[in-house]
Formats: C-alpha cells, sequence, structure tokens
C-alpha cells in the first residue's frame, strides 16, 4: 500500500505532468532551480500537514461544511509554514515572496484533501500528501534546473543565500545565457517537453506490451 | 428544536471548532516565530543598507533613525523612507528610498544614499520588473553600471550632462535598453536635486516623524 501511494504521487498521479494541477507556481516559480526548490519544499511540508489535519477532524465534519472546514485548515497550515520561513530563511521567504501564501490555492492540496484524506487514516494521508509533494517536487525542480542550466548557465545558483547550502552552487564562466528559457514562455516549453517525453515513453512502452 | 436546526447547530458547531483549532495553530506558530521574524527584517534591512553606505561612515542606528518623507513628484512614490547617518553626532549622509516611475515594465524602486556634501555613495536597484538580459543590467548582480554613480553629484557632471549617452549626456545605456537606464539616472538625478533644496529638514526632523513636503522638481508634470 505505501508503494502504491508513492509510485501514484511520484508518477501514475503526478501533479506535474499528468493531472497538470497548480501550474500557477510551476510555471511561475520555475527559472531557477533554488526557487523551485524552495517552493517545491514548502509545498511538500504543507501538503503532509494538511493532509494529516484533514484526515485527523474526518469523523467531526460532516459532508456539508466539509469544504469550508478544509479550506480553513489548510489557510492555517500554509501561513503556519510561510511564518516559519520567513523567520529561519527570510532571504527565500524575500524570493518567493507572494507564491508561499499562494500555495493556498494549488489545488494539489484542497484535491488531495478531499479525494484522499478525508477517507483514510491521518498516517497514510500524510503519506499521500508526502508522495503526492515530492511528486511536485521534482518536476518544478526538473523544470527549475533546466531553464537555468539553458538560460543562465549555472545550477542553483544563490542556495548559499537563500537556503543556506553554498555546496549547491555550480556556474559555467562565459556562457553568452539563453533569454528564452528564463522568460515565462521558456516554463511552457520545458513543461511542454517533459510531457511529451512522458508520453512517448508511455505509447512505446504500450506498444511493446 | 425541530430536526433541520438541530442539524444547522450542528453543522455550525463543527465549522466554529475548526475555526478555533486553526486559530490556535495561527496564534501558536506567530508565537514562536514573531522574534526571529522582526530580527531577521531588521537585519535584512541594516544588510541592504550597508550596501549604499560603507559601514564606517556612520556610528549610529542607521535602521532606527529615520523619518518616513511625502515628497512624491520628486522620489516618485507617495511616501518614502529616509535614514540618518551620524558620524559622532555629525551629520553624515541620507539613504533615501525612491522609485523611477517611468521604467520600460513599470518602477524601479531605489535606494540611494547621498553625504553631506551632496555625493553620491551608492545607488542599488531594490526591485523592478525590466526585461531579463536587456535592462536587467541596472541590477548589481548583472553589471557594474550601477556603482558608476558613485562619487558623483550635482556638479559632476553637470545638470546638462546627467542623462543617458544618447541624451548628450556622461551615463552609458546598454544595448537594447535605453528606457531602463534613463529612468534610473533621472530619479537618482531627483534625489540629489531634492537633498540640495530640502537636505537640511529632512536631517534636522525628529526620529519616527512624517514630512510632508510640498514643492516639486522644475520639469515635474503631474501624471
Amino acid at each position: 500500500m505505501p508503494r502504491a501511494i508513492l509510485e501514484y504521487g511520484l508518477a501514475s498521479g503526478n501533479v506535474g505532468v499528468v493531472q497538470l494541477l497548480g501550474l500557477c507556481p510551476l510555471l511561475a516559480v520555475s527559472h531557477s532551480a533554488v526557487n523551485a526548490l524552495g517552493l517545491g519544499l514548502a509545498t511538500l511540508v504543507a501538503l503532509t500537514l494538511t493532509n494529516a489535519a484533514v484526515a485527523a477532524i474526518r469523523h467531526v465534519t460532516r459532508r456539508d461544511v466539509r469544504i469550508p472546514a478544509f479550506v480553513m485548515i489548510i489557510a492555517a497550515v500554509v501561513t503556519a509554514v510561510e511564518l516559519a520561513i520567513r523567520a529561519w530563511l527570510p532571504e527565500l521567504h524575500a524570493v518567493l515572496g507572494l507564491f508561499l501564501p499562494l500555495i493556498v490555492t494549488n489545488c494539489a492540496l484542497m484535491g488531495r484533501a478531499e479525494a484522499y484524506a478525508s477517507r483514510n487514516s491521518p498516517l497514510r494521508a500524510a503519506l499521500d500528501g508526502f508522495a503526492i509533494g515530492l511528486g511536485f517536487l521534482w518536476v518544478l525542480l526538473l523544470i527549475g534546473a533546466v531553464r537555468e542550466l539553458i538560460g543562465e548557465g549555472s545550477l542553483f545558483a544563490g542556495a548559499g543565500r537563500l537556503l543556506g547550502l553554498p555546496g549547491l552552487e555550480l556556474a559555467a564562466t562565459g556562457y553568452p545565457g539563453f533569454l528564452l528559457a528564463v522568460l515565462p514562455v521558456g516554463a511552457f516549453l520545458v513543461l511542454a517537453c517533459l510531457i511529451a517525453l512522458r508520453q512517448g515513453w508511455r505509447l512505446r512502452r504500450a506498444a511493446a506490451a | 428544536m425541530t430536526a433541520a436546526a438541530r442539524e444547522w447547530l450542528r453543522s455550525g458547531a463543527q465549522l466554529a471548532l475548526t475555526a478555533l483549532l486553526a486559530t490556535a495553530l495561527l496564534a501558536g506558530a506567530h508565537a514562536l516565530t514573531r522574534q526571529r521574524i522582526v530580527q531577521a527584517e531588521h537585519r535584512a534591512q541594516r544588510d541592504a543598507l550597508a550596501i549604499v553606505i560603507p559601514r564606517g561612515r556612520y556610528d549610529n542606528d542607521l535602521v532606527g533613525d529615520a523619518v518616513t518623507v511625502a515628497a512624491a513628484p520628486w522620489l516618485g512614490q507617495a511616501q518614502s523612507t529616509v535614514h540618518r547617518a551620524r558620524w559622532r553626532g555629525r551629520e553624515a549622509a541620507l539613504v533615501l528610498t525612491a522609485t523611477a516611475p517611468d521604467g520600460y515594465a513599470g518602477a524601479i524602486g531605489l535606494l540611494v544614499a547621498v553625504d553631506r556634501e551632496g555625493r553620491v555613495l551608492g545607488v542599488r536597484v531594490s526591485r523592478h520588473q525590466e526585461t531579463p538580459g536587456l535592462g536587467d543590467a541596472i541590477e548589481s548582480g548583472r553589471s557594474d553600471w550601477i556603482t558608476r554613480f558613485t562619487g558623483r553629484s550635482l556638479a559632476n557632471p553637470d545638470a546638462a550632462r546627467w542623462a543617458v549617452r544618447k541624451d548628450g549626456g556622461d551615463f552609458d545605456q546598454f544595448a537594447g535598453a535605453t528606457v531602463t537606464p534613463r529612468a534610473v539616472v533621472r530619479a537618482v538625478k531627483r534625489c540629489l536635486d531634492f537633498i540640495a533644496r530640502h537636505g537640511d529638514a529632512l536631517y534636522a526632523a525628529a526620529p519616527g516623524t512624517t514630512l510632508r513636503i510640498d514643492s516639486a522638481p522644475d520639469d515635474f508634470r503631474p501624471p
């Protein structure tokens, strides 16, 4: 069962490349690997916590008030996560800005609360939130890394300042840069390539079987 | 009580309970993070100021010794914060937040430090949405263009040459982007004019007060 939950979150039910949910942050924050990692981790934590909290109160929320109850819980958890980032990683908070509170509107959170957490035990719901969050994280991080690499010729630039992890930073010297990848268009192109690659792989596998 | 009323009450009670839970969570998170957030913001502000004004130029609490100034025609924003740097009690420099309203993609936020003699100590862009790869060379991380204001004053160069080269001035524009540097040069010049005219009042005002200044630059056109 845990295996199936992880597999669903990371691959077959991936919010980024399969369900195409939460595209606003996915496209807006993926111009550098560090930003992507930061928002991905914040979403991962928020999703795990909201799923667990929603599952914990599932017996005391009736069907007709469940949506407002979930909204309140999601808003409270995301705000708490945002406050924590502001306190301990203020530089990251300054860079991600509005996109941290906007995690509230990531439909993956509401979607998982309604589809999974409201029908399962808190432990399973937490695992599901973690898996879905990890699935979102890898797609966001991959797009961020590809765009930064093509656009700026660097990888994890600013990791030392923003995350306190200077060891991650890589930079090529003398790379002229490729503007398209950094502009919003680049996000759509990279995401499209990713989805196309996945579809191609699926079709080929289906043909072979 | 009718059955329907009981149902409503139960739903309401459940929602109230959830709201209570959410409030408790928020209050807890706030209590845990409040102090660190205040410290982090203070530190961030100090670090931002340290970029435009060398640490050795002042010995007062630069973050705390600030006034609010309402001088939109000069500084491009409804309210600006002005920090006063002092050295052994003597006036040493002013650090202003200003806005260049006429960037290529909207307003450009600036931090400008000017010493008592009217020389620029440093300028930095605090926020902008200029085109990546073109206008964003005003960022200190992209090029050293913004550092070329350092040491300039209203007499160096003279008023006519406080412009980009294309307009007959002393400041370089970028290949493919003139609007952005033009906006920044003009905004910095306006800051210098403003300090030349109202600098004494800025130094003299008590910390924490709001100063309203009704004059405007000579070439000011209301938007």
